[in-house]
């Protein structure tokens, strides 16, 4: 089928005609611009921007435009564009979106804002599409639009009693002007400002609706990175040094290439950045059998650099130094902290420290690469697509648009693949081999080669007066930087965060509730031993440390700063959900609870722990209360969320640490690397406040109040205070 | 080397090197993609298949000692995605990322073929060799009990693919 272009000469939605005859609705139409009037428009892989594609048989496809690594987005983007359009579920298929920032706007998996930041454009994009069906149907029947009304993929005219499937008016849409744009901020250049849905007539949003890939991942299908074959595809692996930026000096590349399946080994000369293209040996052999077992026999002398004697001890050693000095930089200062500790009523005193950890993702890093022509195509399991195109670009010298990347299912993104590195290995790699590569990382590679979440070593000294309110209190931060106006900053009228920096060779990356993650264990911690120095309830104390009249805020102003009133709204509810303080609980079990506050989400947790005499630990139950805004996307994946998070700190809190000893990490595998399993992982049960609030996003903030709640059960099942991560053996004996 | 065994009761015969575990076979040679690399030293369960039934790590398993072995993977649980936890981990939508879950199922699928009813302690004991990274867990066991009533004679209730309430 051709249909006529619609002559569209503002950045207008437009529609045109696919193969198979259907209908495909995008947001702008800058090409569209420069066709010529009347010109016949036909299928265009190129045309860009599509996020629907109706067919005549009315099924419907929609395109999920960012990485899916287990937050559930494929699933979710989609259904509020389906909402809009008013589909049911069951019409829609969904298409992963290749990247291509042209078409879809920014595409990523991170920070917990691919809702925030698409919510409302996947909505308008949805509306957009329904209001030119609407319009197709008014149409053909003779009738104004506003007398039609849409439900399960047709439109309606309810006095003429007349209804048309989407399917039928293919066509017609075609020839209706698209509604108007407006700029929209972060996505593409422009979506339609449209009426929106009543929320309370949402049938999709807000429902229970299962990942679009279970049927794929439940029966074994292809779908990771590490699953994809190219054409006369060969396997590398890639030898970098146990030191991070340790250069290659030489290497018995002769040797390599007369092992069996064999294809390519040579030296990479690489770079300094570290989570660019380091130095390292290549092997390119027909199976990754084969290459890895020719990598076995590698012989590299090394130029370790600079960072070969750090170690974790030394790391320790050295912020002990520091903390003894005068900070080096005061980051806020309210108040005046000497006078308040010393007139407060009661004061209390902890050293804090958390190690580094590794994202251990299951699929370990991997990435196929074919270079011809030219050109490069790249298939990567990436949650920032586009600055690999631009890593790999700058690198190698191609030209941006002459790399194509292929977004394929994540096994596991944490943070650890917002970093490129694998990409531009793979890339190299193929280019330097000239064949297709599939570039695949050994588990000890990935553990040995992250970009690890920051250490951190804190000390706090804080006071509270005869009321039992908290009135003082200070934190020398040695490690990096922290913002001035965190939690609990502004709540407490004496406040002084002070740092002083770390240098250290290991390199960092973001990793779930980055900051987050380590701080709220910290401050959440801290915040319980001052409530048992007044003799107050943890839980109300919180809730009037939230109460205490704020101090101002200092520094530039930040749109996601804590709200004390959601806050405490998510305490009052896992007080309830918990049974906090109603339940008589027996010797050696105790509750803990903490909040915080980050990806502007709200959350506060409470854990049950039980301790046995011979200090076995066992975590009873979660509870984990969240404020996210006025509407849950997909209640199935904010559930799954939930429990993921709450456990996945429990992981952290409970065996994880990676540590540096002559400049490398120690830990090679799982069993170094201990992350939680089955029987020792809680039930965890979720709740959400819905609060007139934009949506926000999941992935993250539910994560680092469970740490602090089980830290702070601990000390109630057995008056330990646990200051430092991992717990690992701390209860024994 | 070459070596004859079955694969989800069809046979085959691969020449490939004789310490190349039976993970890589079905993978790169045999391009069954569901069974997933983890760890490769027998610690995440990621690469669970059944060898006669019993559920085994093949990242430990050489083609050396694979003649005449039958092995079942993800792939062959069932022809259609109709086993019972094959149902119920879409009833209940387990995954996340989704990929230790095929290692998951078929530690899974063992312990029911033992035990009719399993219990909490009987999943613990079945499943504390798969790691979950995305911490699936209380879904997983959800899962389990759920596939024992299908298995059972429960009625299934499983969604069409890509839509559900
Ligand atoms: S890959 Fe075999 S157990 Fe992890
Ligand atoms: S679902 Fe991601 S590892 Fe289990």
């Amino acid at each position: 089928m051709t249909i006529s272009p619609i002559v569209d000469r503002r950045d207008f939605l437009r529609v045109i005609a696919v193969a198979g005859g259907g209908v495909l609705f995008g947001a702008y139409a800058r090409r569209l611009d420069a066709a010529p009037a009347g010109a016949p428009l036909v299928a265009d892989p190129f045309v860009p921007n599509a996020f629907i594609r109706i067919m005549p048989d009315g099924k419907v496809t929609i395109i999920g435009k960012n990485p899916e690594g287990g937050q559930g987005i494929k699933t979710s983007l989609p259904m509020i564009i389906a909402e809009e359009l008013d589909v049911d579920w069951k019409m829609v298929t969904v298409e992963q979106a290749i990247s291509d920032q042209s078409k879809y706007g920014v595409q990523f998996e991170g920070g917990s804002l691919s809702t925030p930041m698409n919510y409302d454009l996947m909505r308008q994009i949805g509306a957009s599409a329904r209001f030119m069906l609407v319009a197709a149907a008014a149409k053909t029947w003779g009738v104004p639009d506003s007398e039609c009304t849409t439900a399960h993929g047709a439109v309606t005219h309810a006095a003429s009693k007349r209804t048309l499937p989407y399917g039928k008016l293919l066509a017609t849409a075609a020839t209706i002007t698209p509604p108007e744009m407006v700029p929209a901020v972060n996505g593409p250049p422009g979506v339609s400002k449209l009426a929106l849905k009543d929320p309370k007539n949402f049938k999709i949003l807000g429902t229970r609706v299962p990942q679009v890939d279970d049927k794929k991942i439940v029966t074994g299908k292809p779908l990771f990175g590490i699953d994809v074959v190219v054409p006369n595809m060969h396997y590398a692996v890639f030898e970098k040094c146990a030191v991070f930026g340790g250069k290659v000096v030489s290497a018995n590349i002769d040797r390599i290439k007369a092992m069996p399946g064999v294809k390519a080994a040579f030296v990479v000369e690489g770079g300094d950045a570290l989570d660019g293209l380091l130095s390292g040996v290549a092997i390119v052999a027909d199976s990754w059998w084969h290459a890895k077992t020719a990598r076995a026999q590698l012989q590299i002398t090394w130029n370790e650099g600079a960072t070969a004697q750090e170690s974790s001890e030394g790391y320790t050693k050295r912020a002990t130094e520091l903390s003894k000095l005068p900070a080096e930089k005061v980051v806020r200062k309210d108040g005046d902290i000497d006078a308040a500790l010393k007139g407060a009523a009661h004061t209390a005193e902890g050293a804090y420290y958390y190690p580094f950890i590794s994202h251990a993702t299951l699929e370990p890093q991997n990435c196929t690469a074919n270079f011809k022509d030219g050109k490069l195509e790249i298939w990567a399991p990436t949650q920032m697509p586009q600055p690999g195109r631009q890593l790999v670009s700058k690198t190698m010298g191609i030209a941006e648009n002459d790399i194509t990347i292929h977004l394929t299912r994540i096994g596991g993104g944490f943070g650890r693949r917002l970093k490129n590195d694998y990409m531009v290995e793979a890339a190299w790699i193929a280019r330097q081999a000239g064949l297709p590569v599939k570039l695949l990382w050994t588990r000890e590679d990935d553990m040995h080669h992250d970009h690890y979440r920051q250490a951190g070593y804190y000390w706090l000294k804080g006071g509270v007066d005869a009321k039992g309110a908290l009135v003082a209190w200070r934190n020398h931060f040695v490690m990096d930087s922290v913002a001035a106006n965190q939690f609990p900053a502004r709540f407490i009228p004496n406040y002084q965060l002070e740092t002083s920096a770390l240098p250290h060779g290991v390199p960092i990356g973001a990793l779930r509730a980055p900051g987050s993650n380590g701080l709220a264990f910290v401050i959440q911690s801290f915040i319980d031993e001052l409530a048992h120095a007044a003799g107050k309830d943890p839980l109300q104390f919180r809730i009037d440390l939230l109460s205490q009249t704020l101090v101002a805020s200092t520094g530039p102003a930040d749109a996601r700063i804590m709200d004390a009133e959601r806050m405490k709204g998510v305490l009052e509810l896992v007080r309830e959900k918990s049974g906090w303080g109603k339940k008589k609980l027996p010797k050696g079990t105790g509750m803990g609870v903490a909040f915080h506050f980050s990806h502007a989400g709200y959350f506060a947790e409470v854990v049950q722990a039980t301790v046995s005499a011979k200090g076995v630990l066992k975590i009873d139950k979660v509870w984990v209360a969240g404020d996210i805004g006025r509407q849950i996307t997909n209640l199935s994946g904010a559930e799954n969320q939930g429990q993921g998070a709450a456990i996945d700190g429990i992981s952290e809190a409970l065996g994880q640490e990676i540590t540096i000893n002559a400049g490398r990490v120690v830990q090679n595998n799982f069993d170094s690397y201990q992350l939680i399993r089955m029987p020792v992982a809680p039930p965890v049960e979720v709740h959400f406040r819905l609060t007139d609030n934009p949506p926000t996003g999941l992935g993250e903030p539910a994560l680092p109040p469970v740490i602090p709640a089980l830290c702070n059960a601990i000390f109630e099942a057995t008056g330990k205070r646990i200051r430092s991560l991992p717990i690992g053996t701390q209860l024994n004996g | 080397m070459s070596v004859s065994f079955k694969v989800n009761g069809k046979a085959v015969t691969v020449d490939a090197p004789s310490d190349m575990p039976l993970l890589w076979v079905l993978r790169d040679v045999l391009d069954l993609k569901g069974t997933k690399f983890g760890c490769g030293v027998a610690q995440c369960g990621a690469c669970t298949v059944h060898l006669k039934g019993v559920p085994v790590r093949s990242c430990q398993i050489p083609v050396s000692s694979l003649n005449g072995l039958e092995i079942t993977t993800i792939e062959g649980l069932s022809t259609d995605g109709t086993h019972p936890l094959q149902i119920a981990w879409q009833e209940i939508d387990v995954p996340q990322c989704g990929y230790c879950q095929a290692g998951q199922i078929m530690s899974a699928a063992a312990l029911l073929e033992q035990k009719k009813k399993p219990t909490d302690a009987d999943i613990d004991q079945a499943m504390g060799g798969n790691i979950c990274r995305c911490a699936t867990y209380n879904r997983i066991r959800k899962a389990i009990h759920r596939a024992a009533d299908i298995k059972n004679g429960g009625a299934s209730t499983t969604a069409p693919s890509g839509a559900a309430k």
